[in-house]
């Protein structure tokens, strides 16, 4: 069963993606901000991340590279699910090593069949 | 006294003074020597042993008549801040070494009128000068033992010792450098000196006679006034003696100016120009003081001995009468004091006129052309020395053979008269640019020929025949020519009435001739510069018009020979510099012919500066049209200047605002693209909310349990809410930053917003169970916008609900008033607000880290709406940083 982190700090959008992933089948976990997801991250290793950007404390980017850095989550996949939707962000993002950049709003069903497509 | 006991005091005394000098030349920077004491004391040489020993002989003999000479000085000096600082100011400017000098270069470096200048100066001074050794003379008999001693040959005659000793003074530190324009330290201290122990001694004699001699000032007067023909002594002799004094008066005004060496003190000598604040009162003050008991002692002398002995010299005959002969010595050290001092000072004017305004500018100029710098230097320096000599030895000569018919006062004031001969040049010249040097010297001829033929002649014929028939006859036996009585006018004094003649003619020619004649360029360029000297340092070495052409190597050439090669390039070099000239320019400009012609002028005198410089450059004529053309454009161009400069101040103030205002404007813009982006993320997030909700509510697919679908139904009511709140309050406070909504600002109690936003809240606080205190609920009326009063009233009441624990929350609403505006504040017990975010709760879409994940109600603009608010209202809100137990949000509205 694969296992899925969200982290973001809007509860409601969180609801809708956890409810359509777990009938997916997956396994999964929520953090409300980056300093949050660390903390899951080496407990869950999951196989991948959705990952908010502009969150309190720890945003995406730093979390991003945390998750880089760590040897244990080399196989974690990490998508951004952001409202950032400029090309500069978009550039930035992958160029930090993301392996997809979505934005919001979004439609869930995309969502679901591109994190599919990315495991 | 023993004779060779008094010689040795006097060559003691002098040997003190030449010590005080030497120091002072030493020490020629240190502020003993440089003050406004010493300058106001130097001033005093103009009691010269005239006042000392005279003034006591014109009481004796005519009364309160002394007094005239006192009060032209008195009146002159509150002008000498405007007059003689003038002067001064110029006579820095162009190193002008004598009233000589001042007077030709006035007139365009005229060399003849320099010459004649120091002719008149001559003339005047020499007897006087010979005046002063007679005083000496006539006192050291006096006080010597064997009074009826008589010197048969020069040789064997104490006083051409004095003179001998008196010119080997004044060379030493008269002819240091031959620079005549640098300051004499040496002299100006000892005729500081002596002005001290002159005052000194004279008051000593004075309090002597009157307090020990006598008792008091009314035991004298008691006495004296009971003497005949005293009512004569103490008036002015109705209209006839006020005409006579307005004259003296105007006499000694001019003197006091024009004197040379009350020029030297008083101008050339002079270090700063502050000092004049001083001197203005300190001098009147001193004259004052010397003055105070003239009349007590002289009136003293009268009631001991009568006519029996010369008045002159009461001061010493009375302490003598009382065998006081250490009094009678201080008196004559007193005395001698004042004679030094004169004729030092006089003998140095006079001999740098002589060299620099006759000598070399008629003689040597060739010589000195040709010679070497260093013997030059010598050159000038020995025919200084050798002035001095000559002017002393004269002097001596003039007192021997003429002795007897010398009198203190008539050759004092025929001195005076003669000097004021230069008035009209030099008082008029310094005011009217028209003044031309044509005028000047055949006034100053005329002045000097009138007072020839009404003074000076029948003054000699009478003294040395003895007849008085060109005095009662007139020339060829002419009534209307009657030397003291010119033309019938009979009731003036001679000198009061060769005062009235000369001065009207000097002055009427020239003012006729000045008016007549056009005068040389060159003259009325330095007419303008005189006359003009308010925008004269501006000018500077501008001002001199000058056209033609001329090698810089030449007039090099020209300053080595008298400043010698290093010093000449020095200069030349400091002026390249000055005007930013590159050192290799080989031809000449007019402010560098101006400025060599400066350089020259302490050492040669202006009109040889001139001459010389005029050598080796080839001048074209200018016409005068052109000359005025010229200086107007220089003063033009320092207008267009000083505009230019302004503009380019303008300018750059400018150019700083619109820099300014770029960054500010760059600023707004990164600021609104920042908004923007915060306001897109701020709605996208309540969107992609109500669209992922509702893309998997309308699922058919879907068996989605009803508990989640009725959370999810919630969730997209939620997301509305918020969504529209966003967006009027977005509205809101862009209509607000932009000044677009305009506030209805009112005078109307605050309690009824206070409590309509108490209303608002009502159920939110109830519903977490916060109690809201209203802890001043006095009525109170401030300018304001009820609406928007509560709006922010609310705000902050809904922020302090939202931090205030649960069941447990207490806020207190307070205000109190300042002078000028109320305070109104909102204190919760929460958590409080962490320091990191104290500085940014204003700000747009600023959230707290601190928050609760879990997304307050708020849009992220209430505060920064309520700042706006308050701001518009002219006041201010803040965090009160003091307050620990909770959060105290703070503002004030102005109501003045």
């Amino acid at each position: 069963m694969s296992k899925i982190l969200i982290v973001d700090d809007e509860p409601n959008i969180v609801m809708t993606l956890e409810y359509a992933f777990r009938k997916q089948g997956f396994e999964v976990f929520i953090a409300r901000d980056g300093s949050e997801a660390l903390e899951i991250l080496n407990k869950a290793i999951p196989n991948v991340v959705l990952l908010d950007i502009m969150m309190p404390n720890v945003d995406g980017y730093e979390t991003l590279k945390k998750i880089k850095q760590n040897k244990v989550l080399e196989n974690t996949k990490v998508v951004f699910l952001t409202a950032k939707n400029k090309m500069s962000d978009v550039e930035k993002g992958l160029a930090l090593g993301a392996d997809k950049y979505l934005t919001k709003p979004f439609s869930v069903k995309k969502i679901v069949s591109e994190i599919a497509e990315l495991l | 006294m023993n004779n060779y006991l008094l010689i040795s005091i006097i060559i003691l005394y002098l040997a003190f003074l030449f010590l005080i000098a030497y120091s002072a030349e030493k020490r020629s920077r240190s502020k003993w020597v440089n003050n406004p004491i010493v300058y106001s004391l130097s001033l005093g040489i103009y009691c010269s042993a005239w006042t000392y020993y005279g003034s006591v002989g014109i009481v004796a003999k005519s009364g309160i008549s002394y007094l005239p000479i006192y009060l032209g000085p008195v009146i002159a000096s509150p002008l000498w801040i405007i007059l003689l600082r003038k002067v001064i100011r110029i006579s820095k400017q162009h190193k002008i070494s004598s009233i000589a000098d001042f007077i030709s270069l006035r007139y365009g470096n005229n060399r003849f009128l320099g010459a004649l200048v120091t002719v008149v100066c001559l003339f005047g001074i020499l007897p006087y000068i010979s005046l002063q050794l007679k005083a000496v003379s006539e006192t050291f008999e006096i006080m010597a033992d064997e009074t009826s001693y008589v010197s048969t040959s020069i040789l064997d005659d104490s006083t051409f010792y004095i003179a001998v000793l008196l010119a080997i003074f004044a060379t030493f530190f008269g002819t240091q450098k031959p620079d005549a324009s640098e300051k004499h330290k040496g002299i100006v201290m000892s005729v500081a000196f002596e002005s001290i122990v002159k005052l000194l001694f004279f008051l000593v004699i004075g309090v002597y006679v009157t307090f020990y001699l006598f008792d008091g000032t009314t035991d004298i007067y008691n006495s004296i006034s009971k003497t005949e023909n005293f009512s004569s002594l103490i008036k002015i002799n109705g209209l006839e003696g006020g005409v006579n004094w307005l004259f003296t008066t105007m006499l000694s005004f001019i003197a006091i100016f024009l004197l040379p060496r009350q020029f030297q003190v008083s101008v050339l000598e002079n270090n700063r120009e502050k000092y004049l604040k001083y001197a203005i009162w300190m001098f009147p003050l001193y004259l004052l003081l010397f003055n105070a008991f003239v009349l007590f002692v002289t009136w003293g002398g009268m009631l001991k001995f009568g006519t029996s002995v010369n008045p002159d010299y009461y001061t010493l005959f009375l302490p003598l009468e009382n065998n006081n002969v250490f009094l009678a010595s201080l008196v004559f050290l007193g005395g001698f004091s004042a004679v030094i001092s004169m004729v030092v000072v006089s003998t140095l004017a006079l001999s740098v006129m002589l060299s620099n305004n006759l000598i070399i500018p008629y003689g040597f100029l060739d010589k000195f052309s040709k010679g070497h710098p260093e013997k030059n230097a010598t050159y000038i320096k020995n025919i200084r020395r050798i002035s001095i000599f000559s002017i002393i030895i004269l002097a001596y000569v003039i007192y021997y053979n003429f002795s007897i018919e010398l009198s203190l006062v008539s050759i004092g004031l025929m001195a005076f008269l003669i000097i004021s001969q230069l008035a009209p040049s030099f008082f008029i010249g310094l005011f009217w640019n028209r003044g031309s040097s044509k005028a000047s010297i055949i006034s100053i001829i005329v002045g000097f020929s009138v007072t020839f033929y009404t003074l000076i002649l029948p003054f000699t014929i009478q003294a040395f025949t003895g007849s008085t028939g060109f005095i009662d006859h007139g020339l060829f036996g002419i009534g209307s020519l009657k030397p003291y009585s010119l033309f019938g006018i009979d009731f003036l004094t001679p000198v009061t009435h060769a005062f009235f003649w000369s001065m009207s003619l000097n002055t009427l020619c020239y003012l006729i001739f000045s008016l007549a004649s056009k005068g040389h360029y060159r003259e009325r360029n330095y007419a303008e510069m005189f006359v003009d000297s308010r925008n004269y340092t501006s000018l500077q070495d501008g001002a001199l018009v000058w056209k033609g052409e001329a090698f810089v190597a030449d007039i090099k050439s020209v300053l080595v020979k008298f400043l010698g090669e290093k010093r000449a390039e020095r200069a030349l070099n400091i002026f390249f510099e000055k005007y930013r000239i590159p050192k290799d320019t080989i031809m000449a400009d007019a402010r560098l012919i101006n400025f060599s012609e400066k350089l020259l002028t302490g050492s040669i005198g202006s009109a040889s500066a001139r001459i010389l410089i005029a050598g080796v450059v080839k001048e074209e004529q200018i016409s005068l049209v052109e000359v005025l053309k010229i200086l107007e454009e220089s003063k033009d161009t320092i207008a267009t200047n000083k505009q230019l400069r302004e503009k380019s101040i303008q300018l750059t103030t400018l150019t700083n605002q619109l820099k300014q205002a770029n960054v500010d404007l760059m600023g707004k813009d990164k600021q609104k693209d920042e908004f923007l982006d915060t306001v897109a993320h701020e709605l996208k997030t309540p969107i992609t909310g109500i669209r992922a909700a509702t893309e998997l509510l309308i699922d058919e697919n879907d068996d989605m349990p009803p508990e989640i679908r009725a959370q999810f139904l919630n969730n997209m009511l939620q997301d509305s809410e918020r969504l529209s709140r966003l967006i009027h309050n977005i509205l809101d406070f862009e209509k607000l930053a932009r000044g677009k909504n305009t506030l209805e600002i009112k005078l109307q109690d605050v309690q009824k917003g206070i409590k309509k936003s108490l209303t608002v809240v009502e159920s939110l606080a109830l519903k977490k169970g916060v109690i809201i205190t209203n802890k001043n609920p006095h009525k109170f009326s401030v300018p304001h916008d009820e609406d928007r009063l509560v709006q922010v009233m609310t705000n902050l009441l809904t922020n302090a609900i939202k931090f205030c624990p649960e069941k447990q929350g207490e806020i207190t609403l307070d205000y109190k008033l300042g002078n000028s505006h109320i305070e109104i504040s909102v204190t919760d017990n929460g958590k409080g607000i962490p320091p990191e975010d104290i500085d940014h709760i204003f700000d747009k879409f600023y959230q707290s880290k601190d928050q609760n994940t879990r997304k307050p109600e708020g849009s992220g603009l209430g505060l920064a709406i309520c700042k706006e608010i308050i701001e518009q209202h002219k006041g201010k809100i803040w965090v009160d940083k003091e307050y620990k137990k909770g959060a105290r949000l703070v503002f004030k509205l102005p109501f003045e």
